[in-house]
């Protein structure tokens, strides 16, 4: 396989990293930032990922399936994450998630039908001082209501239709 | 950036430079005391490193609150193995967000903390393990880093000191397990985060089979003040055995939440009023979890405490990793112990039974509950089940969801039986009419 020149200059860091002949630690970080630019694992990502380590194809794939954040399917370009967990729900982190579901017309782990937006229930991102919170695939947003969110949403659906 | 406003009775230690511009750059560090501790602990034996660590009575701020100067007098200085520094920044305790403003606001301090603890156990590698969803973090902490290169700080003759000490980044991948230490190690090493058998302790075999300091953030961003003013001078901000400062993280129904750095000891019931702005809608407390969700939860009646290890422990809680949820009297505590009874099923690694089977049993058990199905003999068996896993289990997550459990059954048995009998949650509509 071959990828973009900045995520082979990522892979050569993270190769060079570890102590000498650690080199399956890479596994994870290899796996996150090729899922960013590839979309999803697939099996042949894994066996690429698995010869560059000198591992076996099995030891990156059982490493997939215990991450939540590693994906074997596309997600959407945006992927909505909406923290219900404690301090969220406590601000209404649970209504925003249930307004977003209705919003897109999906549920949780599916992919509008345009590819462009997914939805996630996540655990708690870290954001609990400034809850609810969500994140579009990086970014975070804080004190996030439901007016606010549908505006996030609108925007960006009429950022990616300029950008066609 | 800052996400809240500061509050005055802040005490800024960890955060003094969070409100100057650029406070992340190495120029606005170096300019106000950046890289001189590291500077004096180059003047310093490990041993004296160590026991000014020691004399600040600084305990992790993970979550154990295990006395840090210890844990590094453990790792064997003369062993021929490498020895590793490595930072636990995967911050995922419910409640807590605090490792994110440090990294933020201040990385320098985390790497000078970080080659500090080098210098007590001469390490010369250094790993940040940051959640994987805090990708922005391990963009500004890698900027921090390069910017120490640059300047001769990190390296092969760090500071010009002829030892040499590198610090890199680790992405996770989205995994609460990984903040276990011993998860985490075998995380960084490119498996499933499972955690090990202890004893051996990271301290003798940790990262890839060598001694190794695992500290959290927080930890490590405590140490240049200490080696720089002194361990007594840090100690003296706390209580005894409690030493310094700790962000707590505010959230849930008060008027101001966010991150303050506070006095070990600092009232709890004074945080709620005069730091938090007080119950939100002018409600009544009904209950405070102290420290993240895995912390006993303390009815409000128990909240005139004064917030250090101990006395929260003599309490029967915990004080954490920082993380207070404050609730007002319209919070349903079915709801709230369901929803962390979630948490757990889903981060359970599954590696030993009483924790997997348990946390999804209680779940099951409390989804039911809620949803008015109850049985009386279920608020016995939750929390027959959870007693159980407490100390049964291979790492203290079991333990993280049995605790809160028990407490909530014993402090609000009358929450779960005004469940009984297919009643709708009688909290249901509570926050919704408060609004209108």
């Amino acid at each position: 396989m071959t990828f973009s020149p900045e995520l082979e200059a990522k892979f050569d860091k993270f190769l060079k990293i570890y102590p000498p002949g650690r080199q399956r630690s890479a596994i994870v970080p290899m796996l996150l930032y090729a899922q960013d630019e590839t979309g999803a694992i697939t099996s042949e990502l894994i066996a690429e990922i698995a010869r560059r380590c000198g591992v076996q194809p099995l030891q990156v794939d059982e490493t997939v399936g215990y991450y939540s954040m590693l994906h074997r399917k596309p997600l959407g370009k945006y992927h909505i994450q909406v923290c219900t967990n404690i301090s969220c729900l406590l601000v209404g982190g649970e209504e925003l998630y249930e307004h977003a579901k209705k919003k897109l017309g999906i549920g949780n782990k599916e992919v509008t039908s345009d590819g462009l937006f997914s939805i996630e229930e996540v655990e708690c991102m870290g954001a609990c001082s400034w809850a609810p919170a969500i994140q579009v695939n990086y970014d975070f947003h804080h004190e996030v209501t439901p007016e606010k969110l549908d505006k996030l949403i609108d925007d960006l659906r009429a950022l990616h239709a300029r950008a066609q | 950036m800052l996400y809240n406003e500061p509050n005055p009775l802040e005490v800024k230690v960890l955060t003094k430079r969070f409100e100057l511009p650029n406070s992340a750059a190495l120029e606005t560090y170096l300019s106000t005391d950046g890289y001189q501790a590291f500077q004096k602990a180059l003047g310093m034996t490990p041993e004296q490193i160590i026991e000014e660590v020691k004399a600040s009575a600084l305990r992790g701020r993970g979550g154990a609150g295990f006395p840090t100067g210890m844990k590094w007098s453990f790792v064997p200085r003369n062993s021929p193995k490498p020895k590793y520094i490595i930072c636990n920044a995967d911050e995922s305790e419910p409640g807590t967000c605090k490792d994110r403003v440090l990294m933020e606001n201040d990385p320098h301090s985390l790497i000078e903390g970080m080659m500090i603890a080098g210098r007590a156990v001469d390490s010369h590698a250094g790993y940040i393990y940051i959640r994987g969803e805090y990708r922005y973090l391990i963009e500004v902490m890698d900027k921090a880093i390069d910017e120490a290169y640059a300047r001769g700080i990190l390296g092969d003759n760090a500071m010009g000191s002829g030892w040499a000490f590198h610090v890199y980044t680790h992405t996770g991948a989205g995994a609460y397990e990984c903040g276990e230490e011993t998860a985490l190690l075998d995380s960084i090493e490119g498996k499933r985060g499972i955690p090990r058998l202890k004893p051996p302790f990271p301290a003798v075999s940790g990262a890839w089979q060598s001694p190794t300091i695992l500290n959290n953030v927080e930890t490590y961003c405590a140490v240049p003040a200490i080696i720089r003013d002194g361990g007594a001078a840090f100690a003296a901000l706390g209580t005894p055995k409690n030493g310094g400062t700790r962000l707590f993280c505010l959230s849930g129904h008060v008027n101001k939440p966010g991150v303050y750095e506070l006095p070990m000891g600092f009232n709890l019931l004074r945080m709620i009023e005069e730091v938090g702005g007080g119950m939100r809608n002018g409600k009544k407390l009904k209950a405070v979890i102290p420290g993240g969700s895995s912390c006993p939860v303390l009815k409000a009646d128990e909240c005139d405490l004064a917030m250090d290890y101990d006395a929260v422990a003599k309490a029967k809680s915990m004080l954490g990793s920082g993380g207070v949820v404050i609730m007002d009297e319209d919070t349903c505590m079915v709801k709230a112990m369901l929803r962390i009874m979630r948490f757990y099923a889903h981060e359970s690694c599954g590696w030993c039974i009483p924790c997997r089977e348990g946390t999804t049993w209680l779940r099951k058990v409390l989804v039911r509950f809620h949803d008015g199905g109850g049985r009386k003999s279920d608020i016995d068996l939750m929390y027959d089940v959870a007693r159980n896993m407490l100390g049964r289990t291979f790492c203290a997550l079991g333990d993280a969801a049995a605790m809160p459990m028990m407490s909530f059954v014993e402090k609000f048995r009358d929450e779960f039986e005004a469940h009984l009998d297919g009643r709708p949650c009688p909290y249901e509509h509570a926050h919704e009419l408060a609004a209108v």
